[in-house]
C-alpha cells in the first residue's frame, strides 16, 4: 500500500477556514442552521467546522452526529457487517437548514442513507452537503456536494483517508492510498 | 468489524462474552432509535421473519414482533393452538412449510428443551430461541444483563441473586450463563425443592434464606412461580411460599442498602413480589421491558447479517 500526502496540515487549515466563510455567506448568523456530521469520520470534520465557526462568529452552532448504518442499502451484501456508531442529535431539525458534513464524498450511498436517517428528526427546510474531498467520477447516485474542500481524481482501487489529531494522528492531513502489487 | 460467532441464537451457553458485548453495543444504538420521533429503520426490509410459538407468550412475542417491525422486516405469526400441529403435523414439517414461503428467520418458542437446536440441524434459516421448555431463554438473559449494565455501567463484579423457582426456570439458566460470562457473581435462592440437585456444579452460590440473599446482593432477579410447569407440589401453599420467599418494600427498606429489583414478568403480585416492592424505586422491571425490544432488534440485526 503506497500513501501520498495530498493535503497537509497548513492547507487543511486554509481549506476549513474557506469552507466556513462559504457557509457564513449562505447562512449568515446561523439562527436557523444546524450541522450534522456523518459517523464515523464526518463527526471530526463537523467538530472542526463548529470550532472554526465559533472562533469567527463567537457563537456555538448546534452540531450533532448521525449514524447511517441501519439505513444503508448494502446490508447483507457486504463481506463483513458494519458496526453502528452513536447518533447524537439533541435538537429537532424540523424547519431547519441542515448542513450534512462528511470527510470524503465517494459513491454517494452514505449520503443517501444520511438523508433517510435524518428524516427521523423532522423535515428540514433544506439540506446542504459539505465535504473535504470530492472523489470525481465515482458516484453511484446523483448526489453532489454544495461545499467542497478539494476535488480529487482517483481510481476505484485507491482510498482517500483524512487523518485528525483528534483521532491520535500525528497531524491533520489527507492521504491518498494506492494498492501495490506485492 | 466484529460479527457474531454463531448463525443462530439457541442459548447463552453457545455464545462468547464478545458476542454479548457486540449485542449490547448494537442494542445501545437501537435504544437510541427507539427514542427518536420516528422509531423505525429500514435495515431488514428484505427479510421475512416467522414467529413460531408452540407455547403461550405475551411479552416475548410482542417484544419480538415490535423489534421486527421497527427493523422493517416482514412478519408472520404462527401459534400452535390454531394450526395444523393440532392435526398431527411434525415440528419439522410445520417449519419446512413455513420456510417454503421464503422465510429467512425463525423466532421459536417450544415446550420441549432442545427443539430449536434440533431445527438448526435441519434447516438453513437463522433461528432465535424465544424459550425452549425449562432449558434456555437467551434474549431474556441478554435484556436482564443489559439492564444491569445500564444501571451500574458494567456487569462484572456485581452480585446477582436469582430468587424463586430455579428448577423450572429457563430464565434462571440463561441468566446464570450470561452473568458468569460477563464476570458477575451469581447466587440462587429458593426453597430446596425448587433448586436443581446439581445447581452448585454451575459455579453458583446457593442460599435458602431470602433475607441473607438480599443482604449479599446488588441485584435481585425475582422469578415467577410457574404453577403451569409443576406436575407435583413443591411447597405446601402459595401463602407459605410468600411468607418465606415473598419480597415486599418493608423488607427492602429494612436492608439499609440500595438494591435493584428485577423480574422477567409476568409478576404474580402478592406472591413472589408485593405490589409496593414491584412499583418501588428499587424496581427496574419496566426498563427491562423497554430494553427487551432494543436487545431483540440487535439480535435479529446481527443474525440477519449471517446468511447461510
Amino acid at each position: 500500500m503506497q500513501k501520498r500526502l495530498i493535503v497537509n496540515q497548513q492547507l487543511l487549515d486554509i481549506m476549513v477556514m474557506r469552507l466556513c466563510h462559504q457557509l457564513i455567506e449562505n447562512h449568515g448568523d446561523f439562527s436557523d442552521s444546524v450541522i450534522l456530521g456523518l459517523q464515523p469520520r464526518g463527526k471530526y470534520v463537523a467538530e472542526r467546522i463548529q470550532t472554526t465557526l465559533a472562533t469567527i462568529l463567537g457563537k456555538q452552532i448546534p452540531t450533532g452526529y448521525l449514524d447511517t448504518t441501519f439505513h444503508r442499502d448494502d446490508f447483507r451484501r457486504r463481506e463483513t457487517p458494519l458496526t453502528a456508531n452513536a447518533t447524537k442529535v439533541d435538537f429537532l431539525i424540523e424547519g431547519k437548514k441542515v448542513i450534512l458534513v462528511d470527510d470524503v464524498l465517494y459513491t454517494g450511498r452514505s449520503v443517501r442513507a444520511a438523508l433517510d436517517a435524518m428524516i427521523a428528526y423532522g423535515r428540514p427546510a433544506n439540506v446542504e452537503l459539505l465535504v473535504l474531498i470530492d472523489r470525481l467520477y465515482t458516484r453511484h447516485l446523483p448526489i453532489e456536494a454544495t461545499y467542497v474542500g478539494r476535488q480529487v481524481n482517483s481510481l476505484q482501487s485507491q482510498r482517500v483517508l483524512v487523518d485528525w489529531q483528534a483521532q491520535q494522528a500525528p497531524e491533520d492531513a489527507i492521504w491518498l492510498f494506492t494498492k501495490t502489487e506485492d | 468489524m466484529q460479527e457474531l460467532s454463531v448463525r443462530h441464537l439457541l442459548g447463552i451457553k453457545d455464545i462468547t462474552p464478545q458476542d454479548i458485548q457486540l449485542i449490547f453495543e448494537t442494542a445501545d444504538n437501537f435504544k437510541d432509535v427507539l427514542n427518536r420521533p420516528i422509531k423505525k429503520v429500514p435495515s431488514l426490509r428484505d427479510i421475512t421473519i416467522a414467529n413460531v410459538f408452540f407455547e403461550n407468550s405475551t411479552r416475548t412475542r410482542l417484544s419480538f414482533e415490535l423489534a421486527e417491525k421497527r427493523l422493517s422486516a416482514d412478519v408472520i405469526n404462527f401459534s400452535s393452538s390454531s394450526s395444523s400441529v393440532k392435526k398431527g403435523e411434525t415440528l419439522l414439517d410445520t417449519v419446512n412449510n413455513i420456510l417454503a414461503m421464503k422465510v429467512d428467520m425463525i423466532v421459536m418458542r417450544h415446550s420441549s428443551p432442545g427443539a430449536p437446536h434440533f431445527l438448526s440441524r435441519h434447516i438453513n434459516a437463522n433461528i432465535v430461541n424465544a424459550g425452549d421448555g425449562t432449558h434456555e431463554h437467551p434474549t431474556q438473559a441478554l435484556l436482564d444483563t443489559f439492564s444491569i449494565r445500564e444501571k451500574y455501567g458494567e456487569v462484572a463484579g456485581k452480585k446477582v441473586v436469582i430468587i424463586g423457582d430455579i428448577l423450572h426456570s429457563r430464565v434462571a439458566l440463561s441468566n446464570i450463563f450470561a452473568l458468569q460470562k460477563l464476570g458477575a457473581e451469581v447466587m440462587v435462592c429458593g426453597p430446596i425443592t425448587l433448586l436443581p440437585k446439581y445447581i452448585k456444579e454451575l459455579g453458583v452460590k446457593v442460599e435458602l434464606d431470602v433475607r441473607r440473599a438480599l443482604e449479599w446482593c446488588d441485584v435481585a432477579n425475582v422469578l415467577r412461580i410457574q404453577l403451569e410447569r409443576q406436575q407435583m407440589k413443591y411447597f405446601p401453599s402459595l401463602r407459605e411460599y410468600t411468607l418465606y420467599y415473598g419480597i415486599d418494600k418493608k423488607m427492602l427498606d429494612s436492608l439499609d442498602k440500595e438494591i435493584t429489583l428485577m423480574h422477567p414478568g409476568p409478576i404474580n403480585r402478592g406472591v413472589e413480589l408485593s405490589s409496593d416492592a414491584a412499583d418501588s424505586h428499587h424496581s427496574i422491571i419496566l426498563n427491562q421491558v423497554e430494553n427487551g425490544v432494543a436487545i431483540r432488534m440487535a439480535v435479529l440485526y446481527l443474525l440477519a447479517s449471517k446468511t447461510a
